[in-house]
């Protein structure tokens, strides 16, 4: 970019709004939106290009623009438009065809640092995407702090620009994002959104497509100004109750959606494989039961939840069989797991066999936050949810050994006592109530 | 022997003694449909060591005897056949039913290996088949279907005298009903567990029959069986020897809100709603002001609001329940208006009707984050 004071002066474009002035308190929402994408890419590959008009688009007359740089973007070229339209507007530019696997591989690393920020990241293409840093304040300072480092380490790990919208809401911080392209930073606080959103065209406010326009020119509204002039009742006539309510909130720029990370549908597992084969099923289901507790330790501590049962079972003589079953509900708890797990072990009726490796995973994993859990009646309103988060904390505090089920109490049975501990050292079996981390003497059971 | 009959009641006996033919029977005689005379009439019936069912006819019978015939085949049979006077004929192991100008031929199955039927149980009163069978729908919605837990496959049945209290619960909700009968003796305090899968199907099957006779048999306060009889038509059923939970604690006494609104509306409503939601998400409820609004689905996926009007006393609230068993309370009270009561989001709701009598429906929500 030939002008580029967002090398040196990260908010600089923003300089001539009054948000630079003012806090930004309440604006928890980031917006990033990587500066022309494609287009970027291809000039930081191609240092011959840098300062000439660029235009990424796939090969042949028919095609259509995907990105062009902001020096083809002065000559009127913009992302969509007929190649042929582009080349007419600005003859000097350079085509260039797509490098999806470049774009891929840079959208990586961009969507890496932006969870190094916050888990909260909503990707919504390769080259945007929204963050809630409401709980990243504390540590890493104010939003608009976050925004400036962000774009700071976006330039220094991929050598490419992005501009950043902070605001209280997903429309505003996008609003806020382009006001402040290329390369900028844009922080909307809610004393300035009225000005802000007011000029705006309505086309402008997300979710306002050709056909609510043209019904929303007819009564005469042009800009969100208008908009918001116009009696709810009127609108509620025009476009009914629901539509209404929401085209009055866009006006004053407000959109409840939040933030919704996208959980990849991992997995959680743990399997053993025995010393010698095993024959014995009191032993093989108290590994099981130890595998489970671990998992079950793991999902909370990633506080996820899981639905579905795996457990794969091999016999000595290397027939592997796994059976799954789904819970009527995602769980985290040990005892949930080992019911399932349990079950679907004995279905196998491998009572008979040398068992040598035995194994559970968990899948369909949701966030904790978002698990639902039907209640039944009479249950206490402190449970085994209170145990486990008692039991996670003393074993933190502790270590594995502080808690554990009596079942599993006696060294046989430690799912980190085989070849895969992991390089644990293997401690001998001891009293799982170390000083302060079990129930008081005395306490009922 | 000779048997005269008529195709429909012949259609209509076998049917309900047919009713109760094991799917898998533990032995190849239970599949077997069970005919025995008596001067003048003959019994149909059928049983699985759980459950029997028997339907008499009149016919020209002139002595005792009994002949097992292969169950399904014979109702299939019977469904098909073409004439309305029917001639049923059986001698050693070949029986043959014939009609207009169809005949069949099968074979009897070893008369001496069918197991003896249960002896018919005490009479201890009268209920209007409609009332039992309306009570029963109401309460069975809320049985379990897990057959581990045992306990929660029946119907809790408590006698006392003039009244009958049933009860079910899966331990997500609670179905409470009394109605009144006529017990022989107003004295009587009985609490029995019923399969409530057998007395769904006795009291739909009885609840057109008039007055249906209960009866009893074993010892008093250890029953083993009971009897249901209405117009020719019999059945037993063994009792579950399990403890069923003692609901009444749960039942709660005092509420902080209370919504009161038109039942259709409100079904009608979760029923839309619940398209989006899966099969164990919940539908989130607000109740505030004139309104209970409900929202079903959630992010990225397909979401649904709908709201309905109500008429509020006390705090607003917003709770989730699961939409299937909303629906099933609000299908079974029948009522033009539902009320529903609440103290706490993470306690159970209770939906009566003052058209419903006693009828309780306890639900517990859904807790929407960990």
């Amino acid at each position: 970019m030939i002008d580029d004071p967002g090398a040196d002066e990260p908010s600089g474009h923003d300089a001539d709004t009054v948000s630079h002035r003012v806090g930004d308190v309440g604006c928890t929402i980031l917006h990033v939106d990587m500066d022309a994408f494609y287009a970027s890419v291809a000039v930081r590959d191609h240092p011959q290009l840098r300062g000439r008009p660029v235009i990424v688009a796939a090969a042949g007359h028919r095609g259509v623009v995907l990105s062009a740089t902001y020096e083809a973007r002065a000559y009127g070229v913009r992302s969509a438009m007929p190649i042929a339209q582009a080349h007419r507007l600005c003859p000097s530019a350079v085509i260039v065809p797509p490098a999806h696997a470049a774009y891929a591989q840079a959208s990586g690393q961009v969507m890496d640092i932006l969870r190094s920020f916050t888990p909260l990241v909503e990707p919504l293409s390769l080259d945007e995407a929204f963050l809630d840093v409401a709980g990243a304040r504390r540590l890493l300072g104010s939003p608009r702090f976050i925004g400036e480092q962000i774009r700071a380490a976006v330039r220094e790990q991929t050598g490419l620009t992005c501009s950043v919208g902070v605001a209280g809401s997903k429309l505003l911080a996008k609003l806020a994002t382009n006001a402040g392209k290329p390369d900028g930073l844009t922080v909307i606080p809610p004393a300035d959104v009225a000005q802000f959103l007011h000029p705006l065209d309505v086309t402008a406010l997300w979710g306002i497509g050709a056909r609510t326009a043209h019904r929303l020119g007819e009564l005469g509204v042009r800009t969100v100004a208008d908009l918001i002039e116009v009696p709810l009742t009127t609108l509620e006539r025009a476009f009914g109750a629901n539509q209404a309510h929401r085209l009055a909130a866009l006006a004053r720029g407000e959109d409840p959606r939040p933030v919704v990370s996208d959980v990849p549908d991992r997995s959680f597992g743990a399997e053993h494989t025995f010393d010698e084969d095993v024959l014995d099923s009191e032993r093989l289901t108290a590994m099981l039961l130890a595998l489970c507790e671990r998992t079950a330790a793991r999902l909370r501590r990633a506080a996820v939840r899981g639905r579905t049962v795996v457990v794969k079972v091999r016999r000595a003589d290397l027939v592997t069989l796994t059976r799954s079953r789904t819970l009527d509900h995602p769980t985290d708890r040990g005892q949930e797991l080992y019911a399932a797990a349990r079950g679907l072990y004995a279905g196998l009726r491998w009572e008979r066999a040398r068992i040598r490796l035995i194994g559970l995973r968990v899948s369909g994993l949701v966030s904790s936050a978002e698990a639902t859990e039907q209640l039944t009646l009479g249950q206490a309103d402190r449970g085994w949810r209170e145990v486990d988060v008692a039991r996670d904390r003393a074993v933190a505090r502790f270590g594995e050994d502080a808690v554990t089920p009596a079942r599993l109490l006696g060294g046989t049975h430690s799912a980190r006592s085989g070849p895969h501990a992991g390089g644990m050292p293997v401690k001998p079996p001891q009293h799982p109530t170390p000083h302060g981390a079990g129930p008081p003497p005395g306490a009922p059971g | 022997m000779k048997l005269h009959l008529q195709r429909d009641s012949l259609m209509s006996a076998v049917a309900w003694a047919a009713r109760t033919l094991p799917g898998r029977p533990t032995q190849p005689i239970l599949a077997g449909l069970r005919l025995a005379t008596t001067e003048g009439f003959v019994s149909l019936s059928s049983f699985d060591r759980e459950v029997s069912s028997v339907a008499e006819l009149a016919t020209d019978a002139v002595a005792e005897q009994v002949v097992i015939l292969p169950g399904r085949l014979l109702a299939d049979i019977v469904k098909a056949l073409p004439h309305d006077d029917v001639l049923l004929e059986w001698e050693g192991t070949r029986a043959t039913i014939r009609s207009g100008k169809v005949s069949f031929s099968l074979p009897t199955l070893p008369a001496e290996e069918y197991p003896p039927l249960p002896a018919d149980p005490q009479p201890i009163g009268v209920i209007p088949g409609a009332d039992l069978a309306r009570c029963v729908t109401q309460v069975a919605i809320a049985s379990g279907k897990d057959e581990s837990l045992v306990m929660l496959t029946g119907i809790r049945v408590e006698i006392d005298g003039p009244t009958m209290t049933m009860a079910a619960t899966d331990r997500y909700r609670l179905a409470v009903q009394e109605v009144a009968w006529r017990c022989d003796d107003d004295t009587r305090q009985t609490n029995l567990l019923i399969p409530a899968r057998t007395l769904v199907d006795v009291s739909r099957s009885m609840g057109q029959a008039g007055d249906v006779t209960i009866g009893l048999a074993g010892d008093a306060g250890a029953e083993r069986l009971i009897g249901f009889s209405a117009q020719g038509r019999r059945s037993t059923s063994r009792l579950l020897d399990a403890e069923f939970p003692k609901y009444r604690s749960l039942l709660p006494t005092e509420s902080t809100t209370e919504a009161t609104m038109a039942t259709t509306a409100v079904l009608e409503a979760v029923r839309r709603v619940s398209i989006v939601a899966e099969r164990t998400t919940p539908v989130r409820c607000s109740f505030a002001g004139g309104e209970l609004s409900m929202r079903a689905g959630s992010g990225d996926d397909a979401t649904a609001e709908e709201s309905v009007e109500i008429s509020l006393a006390g705090d607003p609230i917003e709770i989730a329940f699961n939409p299937g068993f909303l629906i099933d309370g609000l299908a079974a009270l029948g009522t033009a208006e539902v009320t529903m009561a609440f103290t706490e989001p993470r306690k159970p709701m209770v939906m009566t009707s003052e058209q419903a009598g006693a009828y309780r429906y306890l639900l517990m929500p859904i807790r929407l984050t960990g």
